[in-house]
């Protein structure tokens, strides 16, 4: 037992090292599940505070560029169908419901990149709901906490989009090349198929997040390996993932019926 | 000793900051990114005992982390340098550059010494940060590249920052 102690004594620094580089993995393990990130939604409560203070004096300086996005956003809403449709007649149900938020946290440049926006439970905002741009698509909300939300960007690795070629209305899912956040892959591409230079990609409706038809973005090479049965294809993402400012949050009003109906296939 | 102590926890904070409200945004080229906080680590008293050293480390690790959501990552890549520092400390000096009162820098150990000892220790620091970060080995010499260019641009943050605030004394 002397021994064990005298032994200990001697290295003392090299096990705190140890047990200090343990915790560290172990925190990390826990955080690569995303579902599960505890962490992450008891911090952001504070650090979501300072971020957006941090952002509040930041916005300042980029006040002009937030009056051109929304005169721009202004501009297209005042001549897309959705906006016709609603002035003429009131009664017109929309299934979705739009909540404008504010990005308070935004990263393109990791393998994984989330935002944090300023909107959170009391603002109804839930799990599984989907995160878009004027542009585009952004992502998928993961975790709430009372004040904000935490998304998974396009830009991650465990993204994976169900979308469809505008003008076949093939269906395709994509992903991301985990470099370049201007960029995303298209896989699944039945190889009968030709795309050209500029081909638009939009979302399919079927995951239940997004609406149909929204842009993610446009095919910018697409190569034909012979003897694939799939094919894939670069695409450019819509919305500038490096400058985003507001971005809509999506709330479906049918989707949990939607969802009822799929469990009862499941359940029988 | 209490200016000295006062003297790191400024540039503790001041280095948390920076690195999480400025060069965290700053992304050269699409996906390079600085991380001088590691500054910290690096220029504490060649006295610092082991285990503080250690200590402070993961500190400074948690709470870039915590303000960035990046949950463990820069922990381990700071408790390692904190352990190697003196190792690499011992390995390039002579015994009689480390006499008492000495501060870890440019004017007191010479272009030469505090280049070596800064290369090593923030190369070891990229390496650990970018290769956990992506955790697998399929994109290489993607990684190594982010790493190595991140790399230089931190040394070059830090050379800048050592003479822009450590020259003017005496």
């Amino acid at each position: 037992m002397r021994y064990f102690f005298a032994f200990l004594k001697k290295y003392n620094v090299f096990f705190l090292f140890v047990i200090l580089e343990t915790i560290a993995f172990i925190l990390m393990a826990n955080s690569q599940n995303y579902h599960g990130s505890i962490i992450i939604k008891s911090t952001s409560q504070f650090s979501g505070s300072l971020n957006l203070a941090y952002t509040n004096m930041a916005d300042y300086f980029g006040l002009k560029k937030i009056n051109e996005s929304l005169m721009h956003e202004n501009a297209n809403l005042k001549n897309s169908p959705i906006y016709i449709a609603i002035s003429d007649s009131v009664n017109t149900k929309e299934p979705y419901n739009y909540i404008g938020a504010r990005v308070v946290l935004n990263s393109t440049h990791k393998p994984s990149n989330y935002l944090m926006l300023n909107k959170g439970i009391k603002d109804d905002i839930k799990i599984d709901m989907g995160v878009v741009s004027e542009n585009g698509i952004v992502g998928t909300v993961i975790e709430v906490s009372e004040n904000y939300c935490l998304v998974m960007s396009v830009l991650n690795e465990n993204s994976k989009i169900s979308a469809k070629i505008k003008k076949n209305n093939q269906l395709v899912n994509i992903v991301w090349n985990k470099i370049d956040y201007m960029r995303g892959v298209l896989t699944d591409i039945p190889t009968h198929l030709q795309l050209l230079y500029g081909d638009s990609i939009i979302t399919s409706g079927y995951s239940l997040v997004y609406p149909e038809g929204i842009l993610i973005g446009t095919i910018e090479s697409y190569n034909n390996v012979p003897g694939k049965s799939l094919n894939t294809a670069i695409i450019k993402f819509a919305s500038d993932f490096n400058s985003l400012i507001f971005v809509y949050i999506i709330s479906s009003l049918q989707k949990e019926e939607q969802l009822k109906l799929i469990e009862g296939i499941e359940n029988e | 000793m209490n200016n000295l102590i006062t003297k790191n926890i400024i540039r503790f904070i001041f280095l948390v900051l920076f690195q999480v409200f400025i060069l965290n945004n700053i992304q050269l080229f699409g996906h390079l990114n600085p991380y001088l906080y590691i500054l910290f680590i690096l220029l504490l008293p060649l006295e610092t005992p082991r285990w503080l050293l250690l200590v402070l480390a993961f500190i400074l690790g948690f709470s870039i982390d915590y303000l960035s959501n990046t949950i463990g990552l820069n922990i381990a890549a700071s408790v390692f340098i904190a352990f190697l520092r003196p190792v690499i400390i011992r390995l390039i000096s002579q015994k009689t550059e480390l006499g008492s009162g000495v501060y870890i820098g440019i004017r007191d150990m010479g272009l030469k010494w505090f280049f070596l000892y800064t290369a090593i220790l923030v190369l070891s620091h990229h390496l650990i940060l970018f290769y956990l970060e992506i955790f697998r080995f399929t994109d290489f010499f993607v990684t190594l590249n982010r790493a190595t260019l991140s790399f230089l641009f931190t040394m070059i943050l830090i050379f800048i920052s050592q003479y822009l605030f450590h020259s003017s004394k005496k």
